[in-house]
């Protein structure tokens, strides 16, 4: 494995929590972390923020791009006391969900790692993918089977 | 003219006091909360995040309590909050080939790849009401089977593949944003699509139909219509790189309409396009029939003189909040204007009536 290989995936292995912490629902991630203990000593770099984000879309699904209309997410970073930077942009407008989010992709630059992936984001990845699940199999289960009856030409 | 008055407070303040109370009903019925009006009344926060153009279910639902089920109120209570948030950025255009579908159709292709997947829809109920919901509120699991793994491909890439259908080539040209600079005439694509994905259902509906009765028909199709979930990803400037930061629904309907040809091009397809945040299948329909009608021009077609085509009347008149303001606005005090108006129409009387004492005589 080259020196770039391991680079992009440490990257995508950061996009991959960043955006999973920030789907997840607030209440659900403020009791994972707080079950975790952990108490960090952080300054901010940017105190949590509300904003908009205007969303886009494409003209036929594949053209051009246009606003569609904003969404409310929320920003904030922190810098822990041992000089890790972590970052947050989570959907919705809970400022606790942007401080906890940035703390944990702070600490997952450093030694708590494992722990924090096993005891908020493993639980979260799998919450998501089983309410995925269930939404996909109920849709499955709408799906229509034609069986044609009779034939328009004789 | 416009003259300042002064004047009751009092009744102002009592006024929004029994606002309050009414708003609140009967005490000995209990309290609606924001997240059963989130969870129950959806399709109403759908509408009301597509219009107020602001994805964010729990405003959404605070804004129909607080205008007590008045939509239009609702969504005015979600602009005047949209203007108070600092723009954070834009997303990258959102993948709706990626969408996890809670529903896809086709109304032409009856054996379309990923199949025809109905989801929680009212079509084919009997729109008789039903009092059981009246009485208990017990609901049976819907039942589930195996999923599909792959994404669910747009049924327009088949047609495209085979040159049937106008193709929409990818570019990455910066949209205009008609919440940032006032909209010029004419307006391009992209900004048409704006202003109607905020537009008023029932104005947009209204017009998608006209066209269907005559007015500028184009022959429309559902090609496809996929309602589910899309992740909206951003550039992060501090990372230098996109994460996703979050999910949203939308509804998506793109149209195939009458073809073009020339003598030296040959007959294809043409297309609408619809999109719309949250389940609103209705508005997606209409957003596509009424995009392909200001299509006119581009499209090399006759302008009929039909609503519909008329770019400046559709945009100019399709936001619910512009019209409800000004229409809404004639109701507030204009004494000092009508009073000279008033004047006028007692002095015209007066001359008319002194005029007609003369001929008599």
């Amino acid at each position: 494995m080259t020196v770039t290989d391991s680079v992009d995936m440490e990257q995508a292995a950061r996009r991959d929590r960043m955006s999973l912490l920030a789907k997840a629902p607030a209440e659900r991630l403020a009791a994972l972390w707080r079950d975790l203990g952990l108490a960090p000593d952080f300054t901010w770099l940017r105190t949590p923020e509300i904003g908009g984000v205007m969303v886009r879309g494409r003209t036929g699904g594949t053209g051009a791009p246009f606003n569609l209309g904003e969404m409310t997410v929320t920003r904030a970073s922190v810098q822990l006391t041992g000089g890790a930077v972590g970052h947050a942009y989570v959907q919705g407008r809970d400022k606790d969900k942007a401080r906890v989010a940035a703390l944990i992709d702070a600490l997952m630059q450093g030694g708590d790692a494992a722990r924090i992936d096993a005891g908020v984001l493993a639980p979260l990845r799998a919450e998501q993918a089983a309410a995925r699940h269930r939404r996909a199999a109920k849709a499955a289960a709408t799906k229509v089977d034609f069986f044609t009856l009779v034939r328009g030409e004789d | 003219m416009y003259v300042a008055v002064k004047g009751g407070e009092r009744a102002i303040d009592n006024a929004h006091a029994w606002l309050a109370e009414e708003r609140r009903g009967d005490l000995s019925v209990p309290e609606l909360s924001l997240a059963q009006i989130r969870e129950q009344m959806t399709l109403a926060v759908n509408r009301v995040m597509a219009e107020g153009s602001l994805f964010d279910p729990d405003l959404a639902a605070l804004a129909i309590k607080q205008a007590r089920g008045d939509l239009i109120e609702a969504i005015f209570l979600i602009r005047a909050y949209r203007t108070t948030l600092p723009r954070l950025g834009s997303s990258r255009p959102v993948e709706t080939a990626q969408m996890a579908c809670d529903r896809r159709i086709s109304a032409t292709f009856k054996d379309a790849p990923g199949g025809q997947v109905l989801g929680p829809t009212f079509d084919y109920t009997h729109r008789l009401l039903d009092f059981r919901l009246a009485a208990d509120g017990i609901v049976p699991p819907a039942p589930e089977a195996p999923p599909r793994q792959d994404p669910t491909p747009h049924i327009t890439g088949f047609l495209n593949r085979d040159g049937l259908i106008q193709p929409e080539p990818a570019s990455a040209a910066e949209p205009g944003d008609l919440t940032r600079s006032p909209m010029e005439l004419p307006a391009d694509r992209p900004l048409r699509l704006q202003a109607l994905a905020r537009g008023d259902e029932g104005f947009v509906l209204g017009l998608a139909y006209s066209t269907q009765r005559g007015y500028a028909r184009n022959h429309a199709f559902v090609g496809e219509l996929r309602i589910g979930a899309v992740a909206v990803e951003m550039d992060i400037p501090e990372l230098g790189f996109a994460i996703e930061i979050g999910e949203i629904a939308v509804t998506e309907c793109e149209t195939v309409n009458q073809f073009t040809g020339s003598k030296t091009e040959p007959a294809q397809f043409t297309r609408g396009y619809g999109l719309i945040f949250g389940q609103s299948e209705r508005k997606a329909i209409a957003m596509a029939l009424v995009d392909r009608a200001l299509r006119w021009r581009e499209l090399g077609e006759d302008d009929l003189g039909a609503p519909a085509q008329d770019e400046e009347f559709v945009l100019a008149h399709c936001d619910n909040i512009q019209a409800t303001g000004f229409l809404e606005h004639i109701k507030l005090p204009h004494y000092v204007d009508f009073q000279s108006e008033l004047e006028l129409v007692r002095k015209l009387r007066r001359d008319a009536m002194a005029a007609r004492a003369e001929a008599a005589e």
